[in-house]
C-alpha cells in the first residue's frame, strides 16, 4: 500500500465527493431528476483545461496553486452560467421529464465536444498541467462541504428543501419554486465544474469518454447508495464508489465487470433501503441527516 | 373596510363552467365562510385568490390592487396565505422548521452572510427561531417544535398548518376545510382555535366547511355555492333557513353535519 | 447546397421511413409502459440491443421463421421478470425509486450482455441476399421524380414488418379483452383497479408486448447493419424515447407517428448537413418538444390537483 498508489486515489475520492455533494443539492435537497451531471463535470474539465493551455501557460509553471485557483473559479463561472441556460428551459419540466432533457443535454454538450477542434474533438487534450495535488483537493472539499452544509442550514437551504417536500405548499408560503430550482441546478454545476477543473489537472489528459452518461450514472448511483440528501450520504457514496473498484482488485471478473456490480448495487439498495447507507444507520445519526427516500 | 372583493370571477376548464360570475366582498377582520355541496367550486375558488388558477374572467381586488393571474409566490408576499384540504405540510421537516420557510421573506440576511455564517447572520436565525417559536407558543403548539411534521396526531397537524400560514404574516388567511376528519370534539375546540386566531393575530379569515356546526358557530356571513354560482348569502341564522340552500344539500337540514 | 433534386429528397423520405419504423417499434414500449404506470422504462431499449441478441443466438440453431418469434418471446419473457422482480415492489412508492431501479436495471442489463456475448460486434449470418430495387424502373419509369430512388430489400422488410407487427398490436389493444384492460388502465389505474382488472397480469402484459416489439426492431437492425453489440441499445432507446414523447407519450399511435417523423427528420437533417451532428438531432427535437409542448402532437396536457 505505497503512498504513490494511494495518492491520485484520495484525490479521486476527493473530486468523486465534491462531485456527488454537488448533485446532492439538485436531486437530494431540491428534489430534482437531474441526469446528465456528467456534463457539467466535463464543462468544468475542458474550461479549465482550455485556460491553463491558452490564457496562463507560465503561470501554470511558475505558481501551479495560483493557477490552478484562477482555472478553478472560470471553470466554476463557466459551468454555472451552462447550468443556468440548461436550467431555464429544463426546469419547467416535471420529474421524469427533467430527467430524460437532463440527459439529453448531457449527451448533446458531450457531442459538441467532440466535434468542436477548438477542444480537441474526439481525441481530446492532452498534456494539461498535473498542478492539482493532495491538499488543493482535500482544501476544495472541505470549501464544498462547509458552503454547502451552511446553505443548507440557513432559510435559503430551507427553502430548496420545501420544494423538495411540496411545491404547491412551498409557493403558497410565499417560496418562489421557480427560482429555487435554477439556484440549486446552479449550485450543483457550479460545484461540478470545480470537480473538472481539479479533475483535468489531475488525470492530465481529458476526452469525451471521460463523461458518458454512465458517468452520470455513477455520480447518481453515488448519492443513491450513500443516501439522497445526505451530506454524509454523499461523502459515503463516494467512498464506496472509488475505493470499492480498488478492493475488489484481488479478483479480476469482479474488478473488470464493476458496473455490473454497482448496477445490481443500485436495484438492491432501491428495493431494500432506498435511504442508502445513511437509512441503515438512521438510528445513530442526528435527525437532520436523515435523507427523503 | 374592503380587504378583498371580487366581482364575477368565473373560470372555465375547457367546456365545463366551474365558477360563474361569482361577486362576495370581505372587510377586514371578518371571519366568513364559504360553503357548498362538493364539487360546489369552493377550492376551486380558492386556487383563483392564491393565484394556483388563473380566472377566465373576472376581478380580484386585494388590499386595493388586482391580483387575478399573479403568481401564487407573489400573492403569499401580498399577505394572503392558505391551508389546503388534503393537508400540505412539509412532512419530513420539524414543525418549527415549517414555519421557517413560511417566514424566509422577512430572513433578513443575504446569500453571502447565510453561506460564511457571518455574526450577522446568526442573530438573525436566533431571532426568527424565536419568533417561530413565539407563534407556536400562542396556538399552543410548542411541544411540537423539534417533531416532524408528518408524525404528529392529525389534529394537530391541522392546527400546524394554519399556524404556518400565519407565520407569513398575512392580513388575509383562507383556511380550506380545516375540520375535515375530525370528531366533534376536535372540531368545536377547532372552531375557538379559529376564533382565537382571528383575535390574536389580526387577520380577517376565509374558510371553506362542510361541518355545519363549525360554520355556524363562527362565521359571521356565509356565502353558498352550488354548481359554480352563488345562491345565497347573509348571516348564519339567514343561510341556515334559506330553501335553496336546503335544497342544494339534497334535503338535509342544516344544523346537523351537512353531507351530499 | 447544390441543385435540389426532388429524387434525393424523396430518398431521404424512404430512408427516414425506414428508420422511423424501427424508432416506432421500439417507442411503442415505452409509450404503453408510461401510459399505465406512469413510468419511464430506462431500460427498456436494452430490449431491442438483448432482443438482437437473442435473435442471432436462434438464429444459429433455428430456421428464421421460428428464431425471431422464439427471441421476441425471449425478451418479453426477460421484461416480465423484469418488472416482476425490479419494479412491482416499488410501485406507489413515488417516481423518484422506480427510476433509478429503471437505471440500475437498463446498465445491468447492458453490462450482463457484455459479460456473455463479450463486447465486440455480432452479425447475423446472411440469409438473403440485399439487392436494391430502383424504384424508377420498378414503377415502369413513369415517374420521373422517383429517378434514382433506390430501395432496398432490407428495406422493404423493414416496412412489410413492422406494418405487421403494428396491425397485430392495434388489433390487440382495440380488439381484445386485454388490451381494453391495457386501455382502461392508462385511462383511469384506480378505478379500473376497483372494477376488478387483473392490475398485474396487464402490466405484465404490456412489458411482454413492449419488449417482444422493442426486440424484433433490434432484429431488423441487426439484419440490416450487422452491427449487433452490447452498447446499440443506449442511443436508440434514447432516441426512441425521443419519438415516444414527441407523438405523445402514453398515447400508442402517437408513438407511431413520432418515430417516423424523428426517422424522415433525421435523415433530412443529415442528407442536407453535416451527418456527426446526427445523434445530436434527436436530442435537439426532445428538448424542442418539451419545451413547446411536452404532451406530444397527439396528446393532451395535464391538469394538475391541488
Amino acid at each position: 500500500m505505497s503512498l504513490e498508489y494511494l495518492l491520485p486515489l484520495l484525490m479521486l475520492f476527493g473530486i468523486n465527493t465534491i462531485l456527488s455533494s454537488s448533485l446532492n443539492v439538485i436531486n437530494g435537497y431540491c428534489g430534482l431528476f437531474s441526469m446528465g451531471h456528467a456534463g457539467f463535470f466535463a464543462i468544468g474539465a475542458y474550461a479549465s483545461a482550455i485556460v491553463t493551455r491558452d490564457l496562463i501557460p507560465a503561470m501554470a509553471l511558475s505558481s501551479p496553486t495560483t493557477a490552478l485557483v484562477l482555472a478553478c473559479v472560470i471553470a466554476m463561472l463557466v459551468t454555472g452560467l451552462v447550468g443556468y441556460l440548461v436550467g431555464f428551459p429544463c426546469l419547467r419540466l416535471a420529474g421524469d421529464y427533467l430527467a430524460i432533457a437532463t440527459v439529453g443535454f448531457g449527451e448533446i454538450i458531450r457531442i459538441v465536444i467532440m466535434n468542436t477542434d477548438f477542444l480537441g474533438a474526439q481525441t481530446g487534450i492532452p498534456a494539461i498541467p498535473g498542478i492539482t495535488k493532495l491538499w488543493h483537493v482535500a482544501a476544495a472539499v472541505a470549501l464544498t462541504l462547509w458552503l454547502i452544509n451552511n446553505l443548507m442550514r440557513s432559510s435559503f437551504g430551507r427553502a430548496i428543501l420545501s420544494v423538495r417536500e411540496d411545491e404547491i405548499a412551498a409557493q403558497a408560503m410565499g417560496i418562489n419554486v421557480r427560482f429555487y430550482k435554477t439556484f440549486s441546478f446552479v449550485v450543483g454545476a457550479l460545484f461540478a465544474g470545480l470537480a473538472g477543473a481539479l479533475f483535468a489537472h489531475m488525470a492530465q489528459f481529458i476526452s469525451p469518454n471521460n463523461f458518458t452518461f454512465i458517468i452520470s450514472a455513477q455520480i447518481l448511483l453515488m448519492i443513491v447508495i450513500g443516501g439522497l440528501g445526505s451530506q454524509l450520504g454523499a461523502v459515503l457514496g463516494a467512498f464506496l464508489v472509488t475505493f470499492l473498484p480498488e478492493a475488489l482488485r484481488f479478483n479480476q471478473t469482479l474488478s473488470e465487470n464493476r458496473m455490473l456490480f454497482f448496477s445490481l448495487m443500485m436495484i438492491v439498495m432501491m428495493l431494500w433501503q432506498p435511504k442508502g447507507m445513511i437509512g441503515i444507520f438512521s438510528r445513530f445519526l442526528d435527525r437532520k441527516e436523515a435523507p427523503k427516500s | 373596510m374592503s380587504l378583498l372583493k371580487v366581482d364575477d370571477l368565473t373560470i372555465r376548464f375547457g367546456g365545463l363552467v366551474a365558477v360563474n360570475k361569482f361577486c362576495f366582498e370581505i372587510n377586514q377582520g371578518e371571519l366568513i365562510g364559504l360553503i357548498g355541496p362538493n364539487g360546489a367550486g369552493k377550492t376551486t375558488c380558492f386556487n383563483m385568490l392564491t393565484g394556483v388558477y388563473v380566472p377566465t374572467s373576472g376581478k380580484i381586488e386585494f388590499d386595493g390592487s388586482e391580483i387575478q393571474g399573479i403568481k401564487p409566490h407573489r400573492i403569499s408576499a401580498r399577505g394572503a396565505s392558505r391551508t389546503f384540504q388534503n393537508i400540505r405540510l412539509f412532512k419530513e421537516m420539524t414543525a418549527i422548521e415549517n414555519l421557517l420557510v413560511a417566514m424566509h421573506s422577512e430572513r433578513g440576511y443575504n446569500l453571502f452572510e447565510a453561506i460564511l455564517k457571518l455574526p450577522s447572520y446568526r442573530k438573525r436565525e436566533i431571532a426568527l427561531r424565536e419568533k417561530a417559536l413565539g407563534i407556536l407558543r400562542a396556538v399552543g403548539l410548542e411541544k411540537a417544535a423539534e417533531i416532524e411534521a408528518g408524525s404528529l396526531p392529525y389534529g394537530e397537524q391541522r392546527k400546524l398548518e394554519i399556524a404556518r400560514a400565519l407565520a407569513t404574516g398575512p392580513k388575509l388567511l383562507l383556511l380550506d376545510e380545516p375540520a375535515a376528519g375530525m370528531n366533534p370534539t376536535e372540531t368545536a375546540e377547532l372552531s375557538n382555535y379559529i376564533r382565537n386566531i382571528r383575535d390574536q393575530f389580526k387577520v380577517t379569515i376565509l374558510l371553506i366547511e362542510h361541518d355545519m356546526s363549525l360554520v355556524m358557530k363562527i362565521c359571521e356571513r356565509i356565502y353558498v355555492l352550488d354548481y359554480g354560482e352563488l345562491i345565497a348569502s347573509g348571516l348564519p341564522k339567514e343561510i341556515q333557513n334559506n330553501p335553496r340552500v336546503i335544497e342544494a344539500y339534497l334535503g338535509g337540514a342544516i344544523g346537523e353535519e351537512a353531507h351530499v | 447546397m447544390e441543385n435540389f433534386y426532388f429524387s434525393e429528397f424523396v430518398q431521404y423520405i424512404l430512408n427516414g421511413i425506414a428508420q422511423g419504423a424501427i424508432y416506432a417499434l421500439i417507442a411503442l414500449g415505452y409509450t404503453m409502459v408510461y401510459g399505465i404506470l406512469k413510468l419511464i422504462n430506462f431500460a427498456h431499449g436494452e430490449f431491442y440491443m438483448v432482443g438482437a441478441f437473442l435473435g442471432v443466438f436462434f438464429i444459429t440453431h433455428f430456421p428464421p421463421y421460428l428464431a425471431i418469434p422464439l427471441a421476441m418471446m425471449t425478451a418479453g419473457l426477460l421484461a416480465v421478470i423484469v418488472e416482476r422482480v425490479a419494479y412491482r415492489p416499488l410501485r406507489g412508492s413515488g417516481r423518484i425509486a422506480p427510476l433509478i431501479t429503471a437505471l440500475g436495471v437498463s446498465i445491468f442489463l447492458l453490462e450482463l450482455t457484455r459479460v456473455i456475448a463479450g463486447p465486440g460486434a455480432r452479425s447475423f449470418p446472411q440469409f438473403f441476399d440485399n439487392p436494391t430495387y430502383n424504384l424508377f424502373e420498378v414503377t415502369g419509369s413513369k415517374f420521373a421524380w422517383l429517378d434514382g430512388v433506390v430501395l432496398r430489400k432490407s428495406q422493404l422488410v423493414i416496412f412489410i414488418s413492422s406494418l405487421v407487427v403494428m396491425s397485430t398490436l392495434w388489433y390487440i389493444v382495440m380488439k381484445t379483452k386485454m388490451g381494453r384492460a391495457m386501455r382502461a388502465l392508462s385511462m383511469d389505474f384506480d378505478a379500473s383497479k376497483l372494477m376488478g382488472v387483473n392490475i398485474n397480469a396487464v402490466i405484465a402484459f404490456t412489458f411482454f408486448l413492449g419488449a417482444a416489439l422493442a426486440a424484433i426492431a433490434g432484429i431488423l437492425v441487426g439484419m440490416n447493419f450487422n452491427n449487433v453489440e452490447p452498447y446499440m441499445g443506449q442511443l436508440a432507446g434514447l432516441k426512441a424515447f425521443t419519438a415516444a414523447v414527441l407523438g405523445g407519450i402514453g398515447v400508442i399511435p402517437g408513438a407511431a407517428l413520432g418515430g417516423l417523423v424523428l426517422g424522415v427528420c433525421e435523415n433530412l437533417v443529415t442528407g442536407y448537413l453535416p451527418s456527426s451532428y446526427r445523434d445530436a438531432i434527436a436530442f435537439g427535437v426532445l428538448i424542442l418538444v418539451l419545451m413547446v409542448r411536452p404532451w406530444g402532437i397527439l396528446g393532451k396536457p395535464e391538469r394538475v390537483k391541488v
